[in-house]
C-alpha cells in the first residue's frame, strides 16, 4: 500500500498505541497537522514548545508509557531543548518529532531552519534526521524502541517537509516485537555473591533511584527489602519506589536528605545501590560516602556504574530482573534473616529517627511551607499525583509528602528545570484523568511556564497549583544566606503578578491566603473543585530547607537548622 | 596519576553524523582524541575508527562504556599491542640542502624510505613506522631540513 510520509507517521503512532501527543504547529509541519486533523489521536495544544516536552515527560512518568511531542522546525525545535535535556537527565522515554525544512534547503539557512539533530546530540539518547521517505517507517519504529529499551531516554526525529509529503510503500503489518537486547547475562555466582555479602553484613542499606520506578521493580524491591529486613533510602528520583510509610523507609538521602538516611549510609557496612547513578547531590564528598562499606551497584546502564562511586560488586541488569531473580533464590533456598541479627542496626536507625526527625515549627502566625505540604498529604491520604517545580518547593515535597507508590512523584531531578511542574502536571493529568494532580510550585518557577495555564483550561484538566509564594528564588536565597553573608543578589521576586487575578484571567479558580488557619480549608476547597485551581499561599519568606549538607562536606556533616550542626 | 596512551578500535555504522557523535561523547566529558583514523570497511555500511586517547585506567574504562552506549557503535575494542600490529604513515617534505644532501641519500637508502616526489629543491618521502619509531624519525628528519609533514595517526590490526 502506498502512503504519504504523514500517513505513515500516524499509522505507526497507532501501532505504538499512542493516543495522546503534545505539540504546537508551524510551517514545516503543516502537512503533518493536516493529517492529524483526520485522525482521532488526542493532540494537546500547548502554549510554548518547552511546555509540550515537559507535558509529554509528565505523561510518560505518570503512565509508564512513551511520551510523544510534535513541533515545527527552527524555533519550535530549539524550544524543545530544555525539555529534552530534562528527560535525558532523568531517563524518561520520549519521542520528539520536529519539523524540518525540505531536504534540498537543509544547510542553506532557510527560513526556520536549524540543525536540531546537531543541537540535541548531547542531550538525547539518540536522534535521527530522516532524509529519505524509504527510511521513515524503520526510523520511527526504532525511535520508539530506543526510547523505551535499556535505560530509557528521549529520542528526537527530525522530519523534513518534503519527505513527509512524499509517498512510499508501507507495510501495514507491524513488525514482530524486537527482543530486548540483554547485553549481559549475570552469572549465578554473581547472585550467590550478593546474597553472601548480605548474609555477612551487619548494617546493610538499600539505596534506590529512578531505575526502580522506570524498571517497574517496586514490588520486587519491596518484597526483597522486607524479606531481608534491609532499610531503604532513595534518591529524589527513587521516591515512591518503596512505600514512604514503611518502617524500613529512611526518607531521601543526600544534600537535603533526612538525618537518619544520611547517617545510615555513612555507617552502613553494605550499601546496595539499585538504579541510581550517584550524582553529587546524593554523595556529596565522595571520600566520606559509605566509606567503610562494601558496595554493590545494580544498574541497567553500565556507564552509571563506577562513574562516581567505586564498587565491590557490579551487576549490569535492569532492576526488575535482578531483584526478581534474587527473590526467587531467597524463596528457593528458604533464605531468611533472623530478626535478632538486624535488631541492633534497626534500633540504631530508630534512635536516629527519634533524635532528629524532619521538623519545622508552625506558629499561629505566618504559614510554613512544610505545613502546607503536610496538610496536602493528610487531605489526599498520600494518593495524589504530585509534580514539583525546582528548588525549595521540590525539596520540601520530597521531605514531607510520603509517597507510597511509584509514578506518583514527578519532578525534574537531574537537570533541575524550573518551569517543569505545571506542564508536567498537565501531562500527568492527561494520562490519569481520574486522579488528583497537584503541582507544588514556587513563585519563581511557576512564572517560567505559566502560559500553560491556558492549555489546562482548553483541555478541561482540573490540575491544581499549590503555590508556596515567598517572594524569593528561595533555594538560591538560602545559599546566599548561608554562604554569601545574606547578600540576596537578584533573588528577591516580590515584584510579581497578582496570581489570583492571573489565574482568573486564564479561566482558573484563584485563591489566596497568608493565614495558617485557612490552609486546610483552602486545600479542601481546591480538591473539591472540578476545575483547575491555583492557591497562592503566602508563606514564611525566609524559611530554609533542612537538613542541608554543605557542598563539599560529607553527607553525615549536616546542618540541621540554621543554628545547629551535626557533631 | 598515570596518563597512558590508549588505542581504541571501533566498528561503527557508516552514516553522516556518527563521527560527530563519537567526538561529542568524548569531548563533552572532557576526553581528548589525540589521533583518529576513519575508513569504510569491506562492508560499506560499516566503518572502522582507530582513535587514541590518554588517561588512567578509570578514564579508559569510562570511555569504553560511553562508546558502547552509542546506538551507532557496533563494537568497541581496547587495543592490546601484544595482540595487534600497529603502524602509521607519514609524508615528509624536506628541503634539499648541500649540507645534508649526502646524509639524506644514505638515510633514505638504509631506512628504505620511499621517495614519492622529487625536484631540485625539495623531496617528499613516505615513511612507515610504529608510533615511537615515527617520533624518532621525525625529529631526525627535522634536523635534516624537513619543513612539513602529514601523519596518518595510528592504525592497527589484530594479528
Amino acid at each position: 500500500m502506498k502512503l504519504k510520509g504523514t500517513q505513515i507517521l500516524f499509522e505507526i503512532l497507532k501501532q505504538e498505541k499512542v493516543d495522546t501527543i503534545f505539540g504546537y504547529p508551524g510551517g514545516a509541519v503543516l502537512d503533518i497537522y493536516d493529517e492529524l486533523y483526520k485522525t482521532d489521536i488526542r493532540h494537546v495544544l500547548v502554549r510554548h514548545e518547552q511546555g509540550a516536552v515537559h507535558a509529554a515527560d509528565g505523561y510518560a512518568r505518570a503512565s509508564g508509557k512513551v511520551g510523544v511531542c510534535l513541533v515545527t522546525s527552527g524555533p519550535g525545535a530549539t524550544n524543545t531543548v530544555t525539555g529534552v535535556a530534562t528527560a535525558n537527565m532523568d531517563s524518561i522515554p520520549l519521542v520528539v518529532f520536529t519539523g524540518q525544512v525540505a531536504t534540498h534547503l537543509i544547510g542553506n539557512d532557510a527560513f526556520q531552519e536549524c540543525d536540531i539533530t546537531g543541537i540535541t546530540r548531547p542531550c538525547t539518547k539518540h536522534n535521527f534526521l530522516v532524509r529519505n521517505i524509504d527510511d521513515l517507517t524503520e526510523t520511527i519504529r526504532k525511535a520508539f524502541w530506543i526510547a523505551r529499551s535499556g535505560r530509557p531516554g528521549p529520542v528526537l526525529v527530525d522530519l523534513p517537509k518534503n519527505v513527509m509529503a512524499s509517498e512510499t510503500e508501507f507495510n501495514t503489518e507491524p513488525p514482530k516485537r524486537r527482543k530486548m537486547d540483554v547485553a549481559y547475562e549475570p552469572t549465578p555466582e554473581t547472585y550467590d555473591e550478593i546474597l553472601e555479602m548480605i548474609r555477612q553484613a551487619k548494617r546493610p542499606v538499600l539505596m534506590i533511584g529512578g531505575g526502580i520506578v522506570l524498571g517497574g521493580a517496586s514490588t520486587e524491591l519491596t518484597a526483597f527489602a522486607r524479606k531481608l529486613q534491609i532499610p531503604v533510602t532513595g534518591t529524589l528520583m527513587g521516591l515512591g519506589a518503596f512505600p514512604g510509610t514503611d518502617p524500613l523507609w529512611l526518607g531521601m538521602v543526600g544534600m537535603h536528605g533526612t538525618y537518619y538516611a544520611n547517617m545510615s549510609v555513612t555507617n552502613t557496612d553494605l550499601l546496595i545501590i539499585i538504579g541510581a547513578r550517584c550524582d553529587d547531590r546524593v554523595t556529596s564528598k565522595l571520600d566520606c560516602f559509605a566509606c567503610g562499606a562494601k558496595i554493590i551497584h545494580v544498574d541497567v546502564d553500565e556507564s552509571s556504574i563506577e562513574k562516581n562511586v567505586a564498587v565491590d560488586l557490579a551487576l549490569v541488569s535492569d532492576a526488575k530482573r535482578a531483584l526478581g531473580h534474587l527473590n526467587k533464590m531467597i524463596e528457593e533456598r528458604h533464605y531468611s534473616i533472623n530478626p535478632a541479627e538486624r535488631s541492633d542496626w534497626l534500633n540504631q536507625i530508630q534512635d536516629w529517627k527519634q533524635q532528629e526527625p524532619l521538623r519545622y515549627e508552625q506558629t499561629d502566625k505566618v504559614i510554613k511551607p512544610q505545613y502546607v505540604i503536610e496538610k496536602l498529604y493528610e487531605l489526599t491520604k498520600g494518593e495524589a499525583i504530585i509534580t514539583t517545580e525546582v528548588g525549595q518547593n521540590q525539596m520540601w515535597t520530597a521531605q514531607f509528602y510520603h509517597f507510597d507508590r511509584p509514578h506518583a512523584f514527578i519532578s525534574s531531578g537531574g537537570l533541575g528545570t524550573m518551569g517543569y511542574g505545571l506542564p508536567a502536571a498537565i501531562g500527568a493529568q492527561c494520562a490519569l484523568p481520574d486522579k488528583l494532580v497537584v503541582d507544588i510550585a514556587g513563585d519563581g518557577s511557576i512564572q517560567m511556564n505559566i502560559q500553560e495555564m491556558a492549555t489546562a483550561v482548553q483541555q478541561n484538566l482540573p490540575v491544581k497549583v499549590v503555590l508556596l509564594n515567598n517572594g524569593f528564588l528561595g533555594m538560591v536565597r538560602q545559599w546566599q544566606e548561608l554562604f554569601y553573608e545574606k547578600r540576596y543578589s537578584q533573588t528577591d521576586m516580590t515584584h510579581q503578578p497578582d496570581f489570583v487575578k492571573l489565574a482568573e484571567a486564564y479561566g482558573w479558580v484563584g485563591l489566596r491566603t497568608d493565614s495558617a488557619a485557612e490552609v486546610e480549608s483552602m486545600l479542601k476547597q481546591a480538591i473539591a473543585t472540578p476545575r483547575p485551581v491555583l492557591i497562592d499561599f503566602h508563606v514564611d519568606r525566609e524559611e530554609g530547607v533542612y537538613p542541608m549538607v554543605r557542598p563539599g562536606a560529607g553527607i553525615n556533616e549536616m546542618t540541621l537548622c540554621p543554628w545547629r550542626k551535626c557533631d | 596519576m598515570e596518563r597512558k596512551e590508549h588505542i581504541i578500535s571501533l566498528l561503527v555504522k557508516n552514516e553522516p553524523d556518527v563521527l560527530a557523535r563519537i567526538a561529542g561523547a568524548l569531548g563533552g566529558k572532557g576526553y581528548n582524541i589525540e589521533s583518529l583514523c576513519v575508513n569504510a570497511t569491506a562492508d560499506y555500511r560499516v566503518s572502522k575508527i582507530i582513535l587514541t586517547t590518554r588517561g588512567n585506567a578509570a578514564t579508559l574504562n569510562r570511555i569504553e562504556k560511553l562508546l558502547n552506549k552509542l546506538i551507532d557503535v557496533i563494537q568497541v575494542d581496547v587495543v592490546n599491542l601484544d595482540r595487534f600490529v600497529q603502524k602509521e604513515l607519514t609524508l615528509a617534505k624536506i628541503k634539499i640542502s648541500d649540507e645534508f644532501r649526502a646524509k639524506l641519500a644514505v638515510d633514505i637508502d638504509s631506512y628504505k624510505w620511499k621517495v614519492v616526489w622529487l625536484d631540485g629543491d625539495y623531496l617528499i618521502v613516505e615513511v612507515t613506522a610504529d608510533k615511537d619509531e615515527m617520533d624518532k624519525i621525525l625529529s631526525h628528519l627535522s634536523e635534516l631540513g624537513m619543513v612539513e609533514y602529514t601523519r596518518t595517526g595510528t592504525i592497527v590490526i589484530e594479528r
